[in-house]
Protein backbone atom coordinates (compact mmCIF):
# COMPACT_ATOMS: atom_id res chain seq x y z
CA UNK A 1 0.00 0.00 0.00
CA UNK A 2 1.17 3.22 -0.89
CA UNK A 3 2.58 5.85 1.94
CA UNK A 4 0.11 8.45 1.31
CA UNK A 5 -3.25 6.22 1.72
CA UNK A 6 -2.06 4.95 5.07
CA UNK A 7 -1.45 8.81 5.52
CA UNK A 8 -5.50 9.23 4.43
CA UNK A 9 -6.64 6.40 6.02
CA UNK A 10 -4.93 6.39 9.85
CA UNK A 11 -5.14 9.62 11.92
CA UNK A 12 -1.31 10.93 10.98
CA UNK A 13 0.05 14.39 10.68
CA UNK A 14 2.65 15.04 8.26
CA UNK A 15 5.60 17.04 9.81
CA UNK A 16 7.94 15.93 6.37
CA UNK A 17 6.66 15.11 3.29
CA UNK A 18 8.37 12.40 1.63
CA UNK A 19 8.36 8.62 -0.30
CA UNK A 20 4.55 9.02 -0.52
CA UNK A 21 4.47 6.94 -3.34
CA UNK A 22 6.63 4.27 -1.44
CA UNK A 23 5.03 1.28 -1.26
CA UNK A 24 4.28 0.15 1.97
CA UNK A 25 3.59 -3.85 2.78
CA UNK A 26 5.30 -3.52 6.39
CA UNK A 27 6.10 -1.76 9.71
CA UNK A 28 9.11 -2.23 12.64
CA UNK A 29 7.88 -0.97 15.90
CA UNK A 30 10.58 0.00 18.35
CA UNK A 31 12.60 2.33 20.65
CA UNK A 32 15.95 0.14 20.76
CA UNK A 33 18.39 1.88 17.83
CA UNK A 34 20.55 -1.18 17.28
CA UNK A 35 17.62 -3.73 17.44
CA UNK A 36 16.52 -1.29 14.07
CA UNK A 37 20.11 -1.23 12.73
CA UNK A 38 19.96 -5.08 12.97
CA UNK A 39 16.30 -5.80 12.33
CA UNK A 40 14.33 -3.63 10.23
CA UNK A 41 14.01 -4.63 6.47
CA UNK A 42 14.40 -1.42 3.67
CA UNK A 43 10.68 -0.04 2.59
CA UNK A 44 9.05 -0.77 6.11
CA UNK A 45 7.39 2.05 8.27
CA UNK A 46 9.48 2.69 11.86
CA UNK A 47 7.00 3.21 14.60
CA UNK A 48 8.78 4.56 17.58
CA UNK A 49 8.40 6.96 20.45
CA UNK A 50 12.31 8.47 20.05
CA UNK A 51 12.48 11.45 19.02
CA UNK A 52 16.03 12.59 18.16
CA UNK A 53 18.32 13.42 15.17
CA UNK A 54 19.93 9.79 15.22
CA UNK A 55 16.52 8.50 14.01
CA UNK A 56 16.67 9.90 10.82
CA UNK A 57 19.88 9.35 9.94
CA UNK A 58 19.06 5.47 11.00
CA UNK A 59 16.24 5.71 8.75
CA UNK A 60 18.21 6.96 5.88
CA UNK A 61 20.73 4.56 6.36
CA UNK A 62 18.18 1.80 6.44
CA UNK A 63 16.31 3.40 3.47
CA UNK A 64 13.57 3.19 5.88
CA UNK A 65 11.23 5.39 4.23
CA UNK A 66 8.92 6.99 6.97
CA UNK A 67 9.31 7.26 10.72
CA UNK A 68 6.04 7.24 12.63
CA UNK A 69 6.10 8.64 16.13
CA UNK A 70 3.04 7.67 18.22
CA UNK A 71 1.75 9.03 21.48
CA UNK A 72 1.73 12.42 19.60
CA UNK A 73 5.80 12.72 19.81
CA UNK A 74 7.34 15.72 19.40
CA UNK A 75 10.90 15.22 17.07
CA UNK A 76 13.60 17.61 18.30
CA UNK A 77 14.64 20.41 15.61
CA UNK A 78 17.29 18.61 14.20
CA UNK A 79 16.12 15.52 13.93
CA UNK A 80 12.90 17.36 11.71
CA UNK A 81 15.82 18.80 9.71
CA UNK A 82 17.93 16.17 9.37
CA UNK A 83 14.87 14.33 8.10
CA UNK A 84 14.44 16.77 5.56
CA UNK A 85 18.20 16.88 4.31
CA UNK A 86 17.86 12.73 4.30
CA UNK A 87 13.99 12.88 2.46
CA UNK A 88 12.73 10.73 5.15
CA UNK A 89 9.20 11.12 6.34
CA UNK A 90 8.27 12.10 9.32
CA UNK A 91 4.39 11.34 10.91
CA UNK A 92 3.06 11.42 13.96
CA UNK A 93 0.48 9.68 15.49
CA UNK A 94 -1.43 10.58 18.99
CA UNK A 95 -2.31 6.82 19.40
CA UNK A 96 -0.08 4.50 21.40
CA UNK A 97 2.39 2.01 20.05
CA UNK A 98 -0.51 -1.25 20.35
CA UNK A 99 -3.41 0.80 18.76
CA UNK A 100 -1.46 2.22 15.67
CA UNK A 101 0.03 -1.04 14.56
CA UNK A 102 -3.40 -2.89 15.13
CA UNK A 103 -4.93 -0.24 12.48
CA UNK A 104 -2.12 -0.29 10.22
CA UNK A 105 -1.77 -4.36 10.07
CA UNK A 106 -5.48 -4.26 9.40
CA UNK A 107 -5.49 -1.41 6.76
CA UNK A 108 -2.34 -3.48 4.68
CA UNK A 109 -3.73 -6.76 5.31
CA UNK A 110 -7.22 -6.19 4.16
CA UNK A 111 -5.81 -4.62 1.00
CA UNK A 112 -4.24 -7.58 0.46
CA UNK B 1 39.53 5.35 -2.09
CA UNK B 2 40.15 6.51 1.53
CA UNK B 3 38.14 8.42 4.10
CA UNK B 4 39.11 9.50 6.96
CA UNK B 5 36.64 10.77 10.35
CA UNK B 6 37.58 12.31 13.59
CA UNK B 7 34.45 10.79 16.05
CA UNK B 8 34.38 12.84 19.41
CA UNK B 9 32.87 11.22 21.92
CA UNK B 10 29.49 11.75 23.95
CA UNK B 11 28.34 14.10 20.48
CA UNK B 12 25.15 12.31 19.19
CA UNK B 13 23.99 15.20 17.17
CA UNK B 14 26.83 13.99 14.49
CA UNK B 15 24.59 10.72 13.97
CA UNK B 16 25.78 8.15 11.57
CA UNK B 17 28.30 11.04 9.60
CA UNK B 18 30.74 8.75 8.42
CA UNK B 19 28.10 5.77 7.58
CA UNK B 20 26.15 8.21 5.82
CA UNK B 21 29.28 9.23 3.69
CA UNK B 22 30.33 5.96 2.94
CA UNK B 23 26.98 4.97 1.98
CA UNK B 24 26.77 7.43 -0.73
CA UNK B 25 30.28 7.23 -2.30
CA UNK B 26 29.50 3.25 -1.96
CA UNK B 27 26.36 3.85 -4.03
CA UNK B 28 28.38 6.20 -6.69
CA UNK B 29 30.19 3.52 -6.84
CA UNK B 30 27.59 1.06 -7.89
CA UNK B 31 27.95 -2.02 -4.72
CA UNK B 32 25.78 -3.99 -4.43
CA UNK B 33 22.70 -2.34 -2.36
CA UNK B 34 22.67 -5.66 -0.10
CA UNK B 35 26.74 -5.06 0.29
CA UNK B 36 26.20 -1.56 1.06
CA UNK B 37 23.67 -2.07 4.02
CA UNK B 38 25.76 -4.83 6.01
CA UNK B 39 28.76 -2.28 5.65
CA UNK B 40 26.15 0.34 6.79
CA UNK B 41 24.91 -1.22 9.70
CA UNK B 42 28.63 -2.42 10.86
CA UNK B 43 29.95 1.36 10.60
CA UNK B 44 27.13 2.80 12.21
CA UNK B 45 27.78 0.41 15.29
CA UNK B 46 30.93 0.86 15.17
CA UNK B 47 30.77 4.96 14.90
CA UNK B 48 28.36 5.13 17.93
CA UNK B 49 30.02 2.65 20.04
CA UNK B 50 33.03 5.45 19.85
CA UNK B 51 30.51 8.39 20.82
CA UNK B 52 28.91 6.28 23.63
CA UNK B 53 31.38 5.01 24.82
CA UNK B 54 34.46 6.37 24.16
CA UNK B 55 36.19 9.62 24.92
CA UNK B 56 37.13 10.41 21.20
CA UNK B 57 38.78 8.48 18.03
CA UNK B 58 39.37 8.42 14.53
CA UNK B 59 37.78 6.08 11.50
CA UNK B 60 39.54 5.11 8.34
CA UNK B 61 37.38 3.81 5.44
CA UNK B 62 39.33 2.11 2.47
CA UNK B 63 37.26 1.01 -0.34
CA UNK B 64 39.09 -1.20 -2.52
CA UNK B 65 37.64 -3.32 -5.58
CA UNK B 66 36.89 -6.11 -3.73
CA UNK B 67 36.95 -5.22 0.08
CA UNK B 68 35.91 -2.45 2.08
CA UNK B 69 37.77 -2.07 5.12
CA UNK B 70 37.36 0.01 8.26
CA UNK B 71 39.89 0.63 11.38
CA UNK B 72 38.02 2.31 14.17
CA UNK B 73 40.65 3.59 16.65
CA UNK B 74 39.35 5.40 20.17
CA UNK B 75 40.73 6.56 23.20
CA UNK B 76 38.06 5.41 25.37
CA UNK B 77 38.35 3.87 28.79
CA UNK B 78 38.69 0.80 26.44
CA UNK B 79 36.92 -2.57 27.30
CA UNK B 80 37.64 -5.14 30.17
CA UNK B 81 35.95 -8.68 28.89
CA UNK B 82 35.82 -8.59 24.97
CA UNK B 83 34.09 -11.73 25.12
CA UNK B 84 32.05 -10.82 27.36
CA UNK B 85 31.11 -7.29 25.64
CA UNK B 86 30.06 -9.44 22.51
CA UNK B 87 27.32 -10.76 24.08
CA UNK B 88 24.14 -10.02 22.95
CA UNK B 89 22.33 -7.96 25.87
CA UNK B 90 25.23 -7.31 27.49
CA UNK B 91 25.67 -3.05 27.73
CA UNK B 92 27.74 -1.01 30.27
CA UNK B 93 25.63 2.43 28.46
CA UNK B 94 24.65 5.26 30.85
CA UNK B 95 21.14 5.73 31.69
CA UNK B 96 20.75 8.85 29.74
CA UNK B 97 22.26 6.76 26.67
CA UNK B 98 19.66 4.47 27.06
CA UNK B 99 17.36 6.72 27.15
CA UNK B 100 18.18 7.45 23.57
CA UNK B 101 17.51 3.71 22.87
CA UNK B 102 21.35 3.01 23.01
CA UNK B 103 22.18 0.38 25.00
CA UNK B 104 20.65 -2.76 24.36
CA UNK B 105 23.93 -4.27 23.93
CA UNK B 106 23.24 -5.51 20.53
CA UNK B 107 25.90 -2.98 18.61
CA UNK B 108 28.89 -5.68 18.27
CA UNK B 109 26.58 -8.74 17.57
CA UNK B 110 25.21 -6.89 14.83
CA UNK B 111 28.88 -5.80 13.36
CA UNK B 112 29.35 -9.41 13.84
CA UNK B 113 26.92 -10.35 11.85
CA UNK B 114 27.74 -8.49 9.10
CA UNK B 115 31.60 -8.80 8.72
CA UNK B 116 33.45 -10.79 6.80
CA UNK B 117 36.60 -10.41 9.42
CA UNK B 118 35.61 -8.50 12.95
CA UNK B 119 38.42 -8.35 14.80
CA UNK B 120 38.22 -6.22 18.00
CA UNK B 121 41.22 -5.46 20.71
CA UNK B 122 41.36 -3.57 24.13
CA UNK B 123 43.46 -2.66 26.49
CA UNK B 124 42.08 -1.17 29.45
CA UNK B 125 42.20 2.69 30.33
CA UNK B 126 44.05 3.39 26.67
CA UNK B 127 41.29 2.42 24.08
CA UNK B 128 39.74 -0.01 21.88
CA UNK B 129 40.49 -0.78 17.95
CA UNK B 130 38.37 -2.47 15.92
CA UNK B 131 38.89 -3.66 12.36
CA UNK B 132 36.45 -4.90 9.87
CA UNK B 133 36.40 -6.30 6.41
CA UNK B 134 32.96 -6.98 3.92
CA UNK B 135 34.13 -7.98 0.78
CA UNK B 136 32.53 -6.89 -2.26
N1 LIG C 1 34.56 1.66 21.71
C1 LIG C 1 34.25 1.18 22.93
N2 LIG C 1 34.90 1.65 24.04
C2 LIG C 1 34.58 1.18 25.27
N3 LIG C 1 33.65 0.23 25.50
C3 LIG C 1 32.99 -0.27 24.44
C4 LIG C 1 33.24 0.18 23.12
N4 LIG C 1 32.44 -0.51 22.28
C5 LIG C 1 31.72 -1.33 23.05
N5 LIG C 1 32.05 -1.20 24.37
C6 LIG C 1 31.51 -1.97 25.50
O1 LIG C 1 30.84 -3.12 25.03
C7 LIG C 1 29.46 -3.09 25.40
C8 LIG C 1 28.62 -3.73 24.32
O2 LIG C 1 28.68 -2.94 23.13
P1 LIG C 1 27.47 -3.02 22.10
O3 LIG C 1 27.70 -2.09 20.99
O4 LIG C 1 27.22 -4.45 21.75
O5 LIG C 1 26.20 -2.54 22.98
P2 LIG C 1 25.86 -1.05 23.48
O6 LIG C 1 26.68 -0.06 22.74
O7 LIG C 1 25.95 -1.04 24.96
O8 LIG C 1 24.33 -0.96 23.06
P3 LIG C 1 23.77 -0.84 21.56
O9 LIG C 1 24.92 -0.97 20.62
O10 LIG C 1 22.79 -1.96 21.43
O11 LIG C 1 23.12 0.50 21.48
C9 LIG C 1 29.18 -1.63 25.67
O12 LIG C 1 28.07 -1.43 26.53
C10 LIG C 1 30.49 -1.19 26.32
O13 LIG C 1 30.57 -1.63 27.65
MG1 LIG D 1 26.78 -0.16 20.65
Amino acid sequence: MKLSEIIKNLDIVVLNAANEDADITSAYASDLLSDVMGNAQAEELWITMQTHKNVAAIASLKDIPAVVLINNGKPDEDMLAHAKLENVAVLVTNLACYEFCAKLYNLINCEL
Amino acid sequence: MEFLFEIEGANFSVAGNASSTIKRALKQRDVDPAKIKRIVVALFEAEINVVAHADHGTIRVLIEDHQVQMFVKDFGPGIEDVKEAMREGYSTASNSVREMGFGAGMGLPNIKRNADVFEIESIKGLGTNAHIIIYL
